[in-house]
């Protein structure tokens, strides 16, 4: 396989959009990704979409046919790429392998959701249409039910209490106030969200032991990378920054059918891959982004991935470890928590952060002398995940 | 002013037990006072209204326009049993509730504008107007009706609240009542806040009552513009 380097990066605010279509997020996205490469008349080959439910979200199908032309890349080929909220990780994985193989050269990858357009319960339940119909579904599971579900069992397992939870919160949301691009610009504290006697009304229950502060918000957004060859990068003279390991693991779909449900093999398995295919270990890595779609995920796909012993993932979050300015940090960007969760952006969007931080390029929450990344991105509940190893070559 | 005319353009008042004010703990951790502000105020709340007439997100616009004539029609004798809380940051205006009494029985909510967005600012107000109106007027109900899919959701959908017939005073969707039962249900999960203030934070509350720059307000309300990389 060919090395692939990631020649430029773009995105757009995540927020809750009022004007636009998805489309229009995509292109601007992806616009800002071909500027940053320099790409100017060098021809993109193919165009992956990470989309999870545009027809569902907005009404409209077919996207990525509808993106190349408002790109004006023709005669691209270009496809949506769709795995739940690891729809972004799999079009990079796509790209990614389109590169590699020596298919294409220049490869243009996009992922976004616009979720807004329709109200939060709405969002919910479509999010929630990738769970099991028959085991799940049709029993009213959402997401943030199976989340609770998980972090009451997780809790009881290893020792973690809410209190670790709101320190996740508030760490992320404090990035995420360094991170211009990050939805959620505001600053928590302990005391008005977990321990004064009326928190509660701040921050109400959702799936017990999971808060509002517990819980990504529902946003629109849009990420892009450029792939190509390093002989390529090298005549656009932008900074090698290579994706060094893919990994990919699938579960289960029901989560009762999983042995042990605190286990999330899934994670652990594309981690392995990933860091196996790097030639890395997790000790290499200078800055994560995991998938904190509920702050409990953060602690413990930082355990599955390798970089803490299973119950001290909460430990290292106390001892200040995955800080910004501590030994392995963790979501600079805010992660999914305060950045959003547009869910085919997300996977796309991590790999941005990593590939800013990798250049140096991260503004006030730039991780020091950062070489090594890594990025989890978390499919369904844990059946199907993507895990990168992204790394500045010198 | 020809007194014997205003005498018949002003309308009665019922004497109303003054609402005690409260600190409500936000999720930054900052403390919010909420009390009871009268007449003298309402050129100073219009200075922080005026700005949101111009914004049409989340409906700041017929909000805005509607409150700042409701309070002008209050501060110039022209709406009956009117009441009006504040609530603030540090001295600094963070939102504005009213509503009026229509009997002694009904309360009639008018509006909530929230100016800093994402703490729950316009929930706590509207609940301590709800406190004001139950709890303190002794009113069976209050009447309510939204004007923004984000009011439905807060009121509508968070207190349970039941429809009823005919029309609200504001016009609009159908009215909907919160009667005395469903407040006290609500309370413990919905109304917060602590009495009495400590005397620092008061004070600091009624030195002045701080209004943000125009081009602040906006920015609370539309997001501050980002300096992207």
């Amino acid at each position: 396989m060919r090395p692939v380097v990631i020649a430029g990066v773009g995105m757009i605010p995540f927020e809750r959009t009022e004007e636009g279509g998805l489309v229009e997020m995509l292109a601007t996205a992806g616009l800002n990704a071909l500027v940053d490469a320099g790409v100017d008349d060098r021809p993109v080959d193919a165009v992956y979409l990470g989309n999870m439910a545009s027809g569902l979200f907005n009404h409209q199908e077919a996207v990525a046919s509808a993106l190349v032309d408002s790109l004006a890349l023709m005669p691209a080929a270009a496809e949506r790429v769709e795995n739940g909220p690891a729809s972004g990780g799999s079009a990079i994985k796509n790209g990614f392998l389109a590169v590699a193989s020596g298919f294409s050269d220049i490869v243009l990858v996009v992922g976004g959701e616009k979720m807004r357009e329709v109200i939060g319960p709405k969002a919910t339940d479509i999010v929630a249409t990738m769970t099991h119909p028959m085991a799940e579904y049709v029993y009213g599971v959402t997401l943030p039910a199976q989340a609770g579900m998980f972090a009451r069992l997780y809790m009881t397992k290893y020792g973690i209490t809410r209190h670790h939870l709101a320190q996740v919160a508030i760490k992320n949301q404090n990035n995420g106030l360094l991170n211009p691009y990050a939805h959620i610009q505001m600053k928590i504290t302990e005391e008005g969200i977990l321990t004064h006697p009326q928190a509660h009304i701040n921050n109400p229950v959702v799936a017990d032991p999971l808060y509002l502060y517990d819980c990504c918000p529902v946003s629109d957004g849009a990420a892009a990378v450029l792939l190509t060859t390093p002989e390529i990068a090298k005549a656009l003279k932008k900074p090698q920054v290579i994706i060094a390991g893919v990994g990919q693991a699938t579960d289960t779909h029901a989560l009762q059918e999983r042995e042990d449900p605190t286990d999330l093999k899934a994670v652990t398995l594309a981690a392995k891959k990933a860091f196996e295919m790097a030639g890395a270990q997790p000790k290499d890595i200078d800055v994560a982004e995991l998938h904190d779609a509920f702050t409990i995920l953060e602690i413990a796909e930082s355990e599955h991935a390798g970089f803490f012993k299973k119950g001290e993932g909460a430990q290292a979050l106390d001892a200040g470890v995955t800080q910004i300015g501590g030994k392995l940090p963790i979501n600079p960007s805010g992660g999914l928590k305060a950045r959003g969760h547009p869910v085919g952006a997300t996977g796309v969007a991590q790999i941005v952060e990593l590939v800013w931080q990798l250049r140096g390029t991260a503004g006030k929450r730039q991780v020091k002398e950062a070489q090594t990344g890594f990025s989890l991105n978390f499919g369904g509940f844990g059946n199907n995940v993507l895990a990168f190893v992204v790394r500045r070559e010198a | 002013m020809d007194m014997e005319v205003e005498s018949y353009l002003r309308p009665p008042e019922i004497e109303k037990p003054p609402y005690p004010a409260k600190v409500v703990t936000l999720a930054t951790g900052g403390k919010m006072v909420v009390r009871q502000v009268d007449r003298d105020a309402v050129p100073t709340l219009l200075r922080a209204i005026k700005p949101t007439v111009e914004i049409a997100r989340d409906y700041y616009d017929v909000v805005g326009a509607r409150l700042y004539a409701e309070l002008i029609g209050w501060y110039r004798y022209r709406v009956r049993d009117e009441f009006c809380l504040v609530g603030q940051i540090d001295g600094l205006l963070v939102g504005i509730v009213n509503s009026r009494s229509y009997s002694p029985h009904t309360d009639i909510s008018l509006h909530t504008l929230a100016i800093e967005r994402g703490l729950r600012i316009g929930a706590h107000l509207f609940a301590s107007k709800m406190e004001y109106s139950i709890e303190y007027l002794g009113r069976d109900e209050v009447l309510i009706t939204a004007e923004s899919p984000i009011g439905f959701r807060r009121w509508m959908i968070e207190y349970g609240l039941e429809k009823r017939e005919g029309q609200h005073e504001l016009g609009g969707a159908t009215p909907y009542a919160l009667t005395r039962e469903m407040y006290f249900k609500n309370k413990a999960r919905l109304v917060a806040g602590e009495r009495p203030v400590p005397k620092e934070i008061m004070e600091i509350a009624e030195r002045e009552i701080k209004i943000a720059s125009e081009r602040d307000i906006r920015e609370k309300i539309l997001g501050a513009a980002r300096e992207i990389q």
